[in-house]
């Protein structure tokens, strides 16, 4: 029996009034990794931010590793990969600089960088294929490098749970391709992941189940759908039996 | 230079280097979200802090301190919440500081040579207890934004991550207000609230033009606010010029030499590198 990761129970969100979601239920359990596929607007990306605690739930309840998301303070087994760098006010930052961020969760404020991070940092540059770029400005890399370069941000955390907002969107085949190997690798050592994406492409062998968001509610949560018809039927209803049965290990301390 | 053999000019020149440190320091931080002309509006509030001090008889500086970080809690606060109406209430807030600092200093006994000294700055002004106060607390602000640097670069950078990563994301932006606060105030004698920001915002676009990481540009900016104070008062000392304009008029003319030298080294690199060359240079595409 799996252990259940992420658990949304009857999760409603609205902005201002509009309700984008309505009676959301998911749960993700350690070692799957679950894609939340669905049109633009249908209300995939609020699902996982508000799984972030990043917009509030208005009805329903949310947890994390079996603690309500209000108590929930572990946020170093998270990792989180938003869907773009934001631009800030152009003050250059190394790829290194920014990928060291992600260290920040497991060593708190105070306390200087250390030997472990130095090594943690290295590792998910490596694994990402971005090494030889760490001294560069992010703001020179490619569309797909930079998204590159987030990922290597959460990895360097040394998360259990990896959650990503489309991270293939305008990236390149070449990053795409890093990017499917080094979610692989994430897998394979245990980890768990969640992500929204509107095509899967190279990503969808590694995919063990989709969950398709249409106006606001869950319309399946099954197999990936097949890619011919875009967004799975509305109607399909299948529940797919729980992914491996893998202990999230060795990306924990 | 027999100028600086007077203990006043001795003073007026180690807070100016003091401030020419820490302004930059913070600076970096609201440079890199876009809030930029925060210390000006900060400023603003200050002058109330003043003109209260005056009409009271208390230290001026210290009820300025007040003042502007009671202000710039509230800034953030409005910001925090990210509302249209965010922009309007700053607004209020910068004009009703500069009307209530002009309106206090005049129901007291000051002078408008006193009111100028808090606008544009003064070397003279400088105390003994002034030069403790802004090397006590310039002290604090470089140590505090150098330590935290990595906290204070990730929610300056990416303010949603910050907070996915547990970070105490409304206590270091309330930090950065106070600090902003408390730099404006300390740099009111030597630079004047006017043109503070100035030494907090031109440094570090003066660095980012030549500088690839945040580091060396924060590093970067420090010298270069070090450099724009001491030679802005020894200009100011010498040529009987006011000392604030005279520190931004240099800290500004450092950057267009930057910007023109960064220009012609950029424009001779691009003839020097045959075009099939620049060519195969895979990782200069920009998306986005």
């Amino acid at each position: 029996m799996s252990t259940p990761v992420i658990t949304v129970e009857h999760g409603a969100v609205g902005y201002d009034g509009r309700p984008v979601l309505q009676d959301v239920s998911l749960t993700v359990t350690a070692g799957e990794v679950v894609a939340v596929l669905g049109a633009n607007g249908s209300g995939k990306s609020t699902l996982i931010r508000a799984i972030l605690g990043l917009v509030p739930l208005g009805a329903g309840s949310i947890t994390l590793f079996d603690r309500p998301l209000r108590q929930f303070r572990q946020w170093q087994r998270i990792g989180y990969v938003p869907q773009r760098l934001g631009a800030g006010g152009g003050v250059p930052a190394t790829v290194r600089e920014v990928v060291a961020s992600g260290r920040l969760a497991r060593r708190g404020i105070l306390r200087p960088p250390g030997a472990a991070d130095r090594v943690a940092v290295d590792a998910a540059l490596h694994a990402v294929g971005l090494a030889d770029r760490a001294t560069d400005p992010v703001s020179t890399l490619s569309g797909g490098q930079q998204q590159r370069t987030l990922i290597a941000r959460a990895l360097a955390g040394q998360p259990e749970l990896l959650i990503l907002d489309e991270p293939t969107a305008g990236v390149d085949a070449a990053s795409q391709e890093a990017f499917a190997g080094a979610l692989r690798d994430f897998v394979a050592d245990g980890g768990t992941v969640l992500l929204v994406a509107h095509e899967l492409g190279p990503l969808r062998p590694v995919i063990s189940r989709a969950v398709v968001v249409h106006q606001g509610g869950i319309c399946h949560d099954g197999p990936v759908p097949d890619p011919a018809g875009h967004h799975a039927e509305p109607d399909h209803d299948h529940v797919h039996p729980h992914g491996p049965d893998e202990p999230a290990g060795l990306w924990s301390n | 230079m027999e100028l600086f053999q007077y203990p006043y000019m001795q003073r007026a020149l180690i807070g100016a280097l003091v401030i020419g440190l820490a302004a930059p320091a913070l600076g970096i931080y609201l440079v890199q979200r876009r809030l930029t002309l925060i210390g000006d509006g900060i400023g603003h509030v200050a002058l109330t802090g003043v003109g209260a001090g005056l009409l009271l008889n208390r230290s001026p500086v210290l009820v300025a301190v007040l003042v502007a970080t009671a202000g710039a809690i509230a800034i953030e606060l409005v910001r925090a919440r990210g509302r249209t109406s965010g922009d309007l209430a700053l607004a209020l807030l910068f004009y009703g500081g500069i009307a209530g600092g002009v309106l206090l200093v005049g129901l007291s006994d000051a002078t408008s040579a006193n009111l100028n000294a808090y606008l544009f700055g003064s070397l003279l002004s400088t105390s003994t207890a002034d030069l403790v106060t802004v090397g006590v607390l310039g002290a604090a602000i470089l140590i505090t934004m150098i330590a935290l640097r990595p906290a204070l670069f990730a929610i300056s950078h990416d303010e949603e991550y910050a907070r996915v990563s547990g970070l105490p994301v409304r206590t270091l932006n309330l930090l950065i207000a106070v600090t902003t606060a408390v730099t404006v105030t300390i740099a009111m004698r030597a630079v004047g609230v006017l043109l503070i920001s100035a030494l907090m915002v031109v440094p570090v676009a003066t660095a980012q033009q030549v500088t690839r990481g945040f580091r060396s540009t924060m590093t970067a900016a420090m010298a270069l606010g070090f450099f724009a104070a001491g030679s802005g008062v020894w200009v100011a000392a010498n040529a009987d010029t006011p000392p604030g304009a005279s520190v931004v008029l240099l800290a500004i003319a450092s950057f267009l030499v930057v910007a023109v030298a960064g220009a012609i080294w950029r424009g001779l690199r691009r003839r020097a590198v045959p075009a099939s060359m620049t060519a195969a240079e895979p990782h200069e595409v920009v998306l986005d």
